[in-house]
């Protein structure tokens, strides 16, 4: 049993089949820890996606070794791969990827829902965590009256609702002036790291680097080095 | 899950009105030209259904169906009535003829039907005006509904009026409820006696024997041991329709051009639900990625689309009946349009059809999302 939420040993990807292979991780050596937030950074291209896709179960792995909360999720069936990522896993998107035709709160409710959750009792649960994230006044609005950061806003509390234990974003301030990335990151740091839960944050954004409480550094398919909030 | 599917598909009311037109449309061509086709069938034995009062129709072995008919000899009656099969054996004279009325001579084709001149076998059932009696009395006929009104335009139904039948004047002592004939001409009662009268020189004249089954004999039993015992061609009132009905189907293009309608309808409504149900899945394909990645099973995600199909498919099929219900309920008094009704089977059909232009249309969507990778909603 590892002791952290992630660790990969070795991790391998590739692309492609035959003469066209495409090696994406090339041994990738990486930590995640409980009550930490841990930033990927690098260039563009460097295989950042590629990592925490396959962190998530969502992509399967070429080689190496992995533990993800403890369970090897390459390793899952894809059904298996499913629950776990239900159960234990929340993520947040660049394009925030929220449902165009569901409000706020019915949007943010989605993971419980899928969870068998009543409607009712879901919504519920997701306004109040949307008040918690300063989106009160907003609940019934659709996404597309929604600023970009208030948008990522309801990204996270979906993120959030179901208590993962590990959440994964991807360039979560991409698309956002300085000022709502700044926020959104802050929310991050304060609502979904806890003693016993981790967050990934991609960024090439050296504006966030701050939040991180743990650096890793990634290029060409490997981790470089890691820096850590001490030194 | 079964909420955020339908949210889905209502949240773009262009597409969703689009989908449900789509299998409205299709619905309502379906069932209303399957509709007119079948009362065009069913028209095609009109006056042999308006015979209610026997069970059983004799006629030449070489008769193929009810408008092109050999005429029978006298004696035949005679053959009939002594098998021990019937009750009794009466001739019906079917034919054609011309009518006019003097005041501004107008004419038209006309059904002529001679009834026995004692029983009055055969005569109208649906009298709207005056009794089948009327009959007896001389040189009188009972005109349906439709003669009355082109010979008599604009005028109220009324007994007593006069118009002439191939040069023979008459009286019409009766007006009458007919099924629509095939093509629509006037139908006319009269007399044996006097029917034959009026079309004239040929020597044989009777059409039909309608006959009744001997007490405890079956009329499908009577009629085959009628055509043992004569050699004529004996058969239920019903067989006889359906005859009829498949000579038209066999030897017209009637069927063949509504089947090209209604495969249009089809081909129509699958093509454009099945693309614009497709565009609407590929629109919302992102969507679908982020819902697997947090965690919907595909099973999930199959039921939502095919829910949403059946949603779409329940709500068009329901609007395309009731167009369809409420063009034979505008038409239904209509002289000219009777007999065109939407029978239950066509209902029954067109709703399984529609379930599986639905299911047509969802398959490739589900095909679609099913194999995304849920990897795609990291791609921007
Ligand atoms: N499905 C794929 N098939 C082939 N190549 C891919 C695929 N996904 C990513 N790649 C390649 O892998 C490399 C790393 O991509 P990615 O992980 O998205 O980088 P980053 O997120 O760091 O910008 C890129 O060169 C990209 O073209
Ligand atoms: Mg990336």
């Amino acid at each position: 049993m590892s002791k952290h939420a992630v660790e990969t040993q070795g991790l391998s990807k590739d692309f492609g089949t035959g003469d066209s292979v495409v090696r994406v991780l090339r041994g990738v050596d990486f930590e995640a820890r409980h009550g930490e937030m841990t930033l990927l950074v690098g260039p563009s291209g460097c295989g950042k996606t590629t990592l925490i896709s396959v962190i998530a179960g969502l992509l399967d792995k070429t080689g190496g070794a992995m533990a993800v909360l403890g369970t090897d999720t390459a390793a899952l069936s894809s059904s298996e791969a499913v629950l776990f990522r239900r159960r234990n896993l929340g993520f947040v998107f660049q394009q925030y990827n929220l449902l165009p035709s569901l409000t706020a709160a019915e949007n943010a409710a989605v993971p419980l829902l899928a969870a068998g959750m009543s409607r009712k009792a879901a919504v519920a649960k997701s306004s109040e965590l949307l008040e918690r994230l300063g989106m009160g006044p907003r609940l019934n609005a659709l996404p597309n009256t929604l600023s970009g950061g208030q948008q990522q806003r309801v990204a996270i509390a979906r993120a959030l609702i179901h208590g993962p234990k590990l959440v994964v974003c991807d360039e979560p301030t991409a698309a956002l002036d300085h000022e709502s990335g700044h926020s959104v990151m802050k929310l991050l740091r304060e609502t979904a790291v806890g003693p016993d839960r981790a967050v990934i944050v991609v960024t090439h954004d050296s504006r966030v680097f701050e939040f991180g409480d743990r650096i890793a550094h990634m290029d060409d398919g490997q981790i470089t080095h890691v820096d850590t909030k001490g030194n | 899950m079964n909420f955020v599917a339908w949210k889905m598909l209502t949240g773009d009311k262009a597409k969703y009105l689009g989908l449900i037109f789509a299998i409205a449309f299709s619905t309502f061509l379906m069932s209303h030209q399957a509709s007119i086709f079948c009362g065009l069938m069913n028209r095609t034995r009109s006056q042999i259904l308006d015979v209610r009062d026997a069970s059983i129709w004799v006629m030449d072995p070489k008769t193929q169906y009810l408008d092109e008919v050999k005429s029978l000899p006298d004696q035949d009656l005679y053959r009939v009535r002594g098998t021990e099969a019937v009750e009794w054996a009466v001739p019906l004279f079917k034919g054609l003829a011309r009518t006019r009325v003097h005041r501004d001579g107008s004419f038209r084709g006309t059904i002529l039907m001679g009834v026995d001149d004692v029983s009055l076998v055969g005569g109208p059932q649906d009298m709207a005006l005056g009794k089948l009696d009327a009959l007896l009395q001389p040189d009188s006929i009972i005109l349906d509904r439709v003669g009355y009104k082109f010979f008599f335009p604009g005028e109220p139904l009324e007994l007593g009026k006069q118009v002439e039948i191939n040069d023979h004047l008459l009286t019409v002592a009766g007006i009458c409820n007919s099924s629509a004939p095939f093509v629509n001409l006037p139908v006319a009662y009269a007399r044996y006696s006097i029917a034959i009268k009026l079309v004239g020189s040929e020597r044989n004249l009777m059409s039909f024997i309608v006959a009744q089954p001997r007490k405890g004999l079956s009329a499908d039993d009577a009629a085959r041991r009628i055509s043992a015992a004569t050699g004529l061609r004996a058969e239920t009132a019903s067989d006889f329709g359906w005859r009829t009905i498949w000579y038209y189907i066999q030897n017209t293009g009637i069927p063949i051009n509504f089947g090209i309608t209604v495969l249009i309808a089809l081909i129509v409504g699958t093509v454009v639900a099945g693309q614009t149900f497709y565009l609407f899945t590929l629109e919302n394909l992102k969507q679908f990625g982020a819902l697997k990645a947090i965690g919907v099973t595909n099973m999930r995600i199959t039921g939502m689309i095919l829910m949403q199909a059946a949603i779409v498919g329940s709500i068009g099929y329901c609007i395309g009946i009731a167009m369809t219900a409420a063009f034979f309920e505008a038409t239904k008094n209509n002289l000219d349009l009777r007999g065109f009704y939407m029978l239950p089977e066509i209902m029954k059909g067109v709703a399984v059809t529609v379930a599986g232009i639905a299911f047509l249309a969802s398959v490739v969507s589900v095909r679609k999302v099913v194999v995304l990778e849920p990897a795609v909603v990291f791609r921007g």
